[in-house]
């Protein structure tokens, strides 16, 4: 699906482009675009780095295992394909904390470390598992109690109260989590039943 | 109550900071220096390795923003929306926000800058920007970092995760703040 979106992007952009006849727009833009996701990778390196070493001085501190330990009824039931004592869920859980509070830098390590040990239990290294499924649902939904980001923007334009949607946004991000958790489930189910 | 909420997420990573190196160190003996090297090591090449996905994926994203094709999909999708009173400024948000963060953080601003922060749309883009994540940039960045090549259905469950955030943040906001 991702080959359709991406083609589908592009085409009709260049379509776009020729029926306004300024075909040197695309140039530009996929140039542009070039550039900012270069820029994106080289701003993760300090967020990665960083967050990478955190995290290693957790794990052997075994510190993940505890957390863990801590939140198994949840993992069970989001990652039932998943060993409960397997260090991915350390990683995971960590990744789904990272982002409640509203750490999205933070996340992003965990939830890449998370990937890279639930890439060792995959049996199909270029399919996704259904794990990684509910790992990449969870973080596209990303259920956030502070959405810190927004209300830094919402202060800089001078509002009265800056954290006044934060009610709204945990109601918002709650059902999109919901409805993302529900789907996956439901098309986990069904390739299952397909075998 | 959010005083408070907003107060723990600032301490939270001062407090992480100071917290992991204490605890591995003296209950652990943890050699914390060496074990924060080792781990930061993989950051490097982490990140260079998601550079090809990352263009990739904003080069895409950047064609079709800029020659105009997504405001042509938008105003196709108007009358469909307008049917059920959806406001028509902030419409552009629901389909930027889940291809791009960026490009739906500066509409937000656009949005505040326009209307006011604490206007009803000012508060309806905000909540819309807090309730999901950029589905597009995840699962660039997540399935990219493995090498995962099909996704299977994530692709699907992502966007009407987004979706269902969409509606969930615009029904929330008219009846908490009114319309």
């Amino acid at each position: 699906m991702v080959n359709y979106i991406w083609l589908f992007m592009i085409i009709s952009g260049v379509v776009a482009a020729a029926v306004q006849g300024e075909m040197d727009v695309v140039t530009q833009a996929a140039l542009k675009g070039a550039k900012e996701g270069v820029a994106v990778c080289i701003g993760l390196i300090s967020i990665l780095v960083f967050w990478l070493g955190m995290m290693n001085m957790a794990r052997d501190a075994g510190l993940l295992e505890k957390l863990s330990r801590l939140l198994r009824p949840v993992a069970r039931f989001l990652f039932p394909g998943v060993p409960s004592d397997h260090p991915a869920m350390g990683y995971i859980l960590s990744n789904m904390s990272a982002n409640f509070f509203g750490l999205g830098n933070a996340a992003t390590p965990m939830g890449l470390k998370a990937m890279e040990e639930l890439q060792k239990l995959n049996p199909n290294s270029k399919t996704a598992s259904p794990a990684m499924c509910t790992l990449l649902a969870l973080n596209t939904s990303s259920l956030t109690l502070i959405p810190t980001t927004v209300i830094g923007l919402r202060m800089e334009h001078g509002s009265a109260q800056p954290t006044e949607i934060i009610g709204t946004a945990v109601f918002a991000t709650g059902c999109s989590t919901l409805v993302a958790v529900a789907l996956d489930r439901w098309y986990r189910r069904r390739q299952e039943n397909r075998g | 109550m959010f005083e408070a909420i907003s107060f723990l997420s600032k301490m939270l990573i001062p407090a992480l900071l100071a917290f992991i190196p204490l605890y591995a160190l003296f209950f652990r003996r943890v050699p914390v220096y060496e074990s924060f090297v080792e781990g930061a090591k993989e950051g490097f090449p982490t990140a260079i390795q998601l550079i090809p996905h990352l263009v990739g994926m904003m080069v895409a994203v950047s064609i079709f923003r800029e020659t105009g094709a997504l405001q042509f999909y938008l105003d196709l999708l108007k009358p469909a929306l307008s049917l059920i009173r959806f406001p028509m400024e902030v419409l552009p948000l629901g389909l930027l926000r889940p291809i791009s963060g960026t490009g739906a953080l500066a509409f937000t601003e656009s949005i505040f800058r326009t209307h006011g922060p604490d206007s009803f749309l000012g508060r309806l883009a905000a909540t819309m920007q807090g309730s999901t994540d950029t589905t597009l940039y995840v699962l660039t960045v997540y399935f990219g970092a493995v090498g995962i090549r099909r996704s299977l259905y994530a692709v699907k469950v992502g966007l009407t995760a987004d979706l269902a955030g969409v509606l969930a943040a615009w029904f929330i906001v008219n009846a908490v703040f009114g319309g």
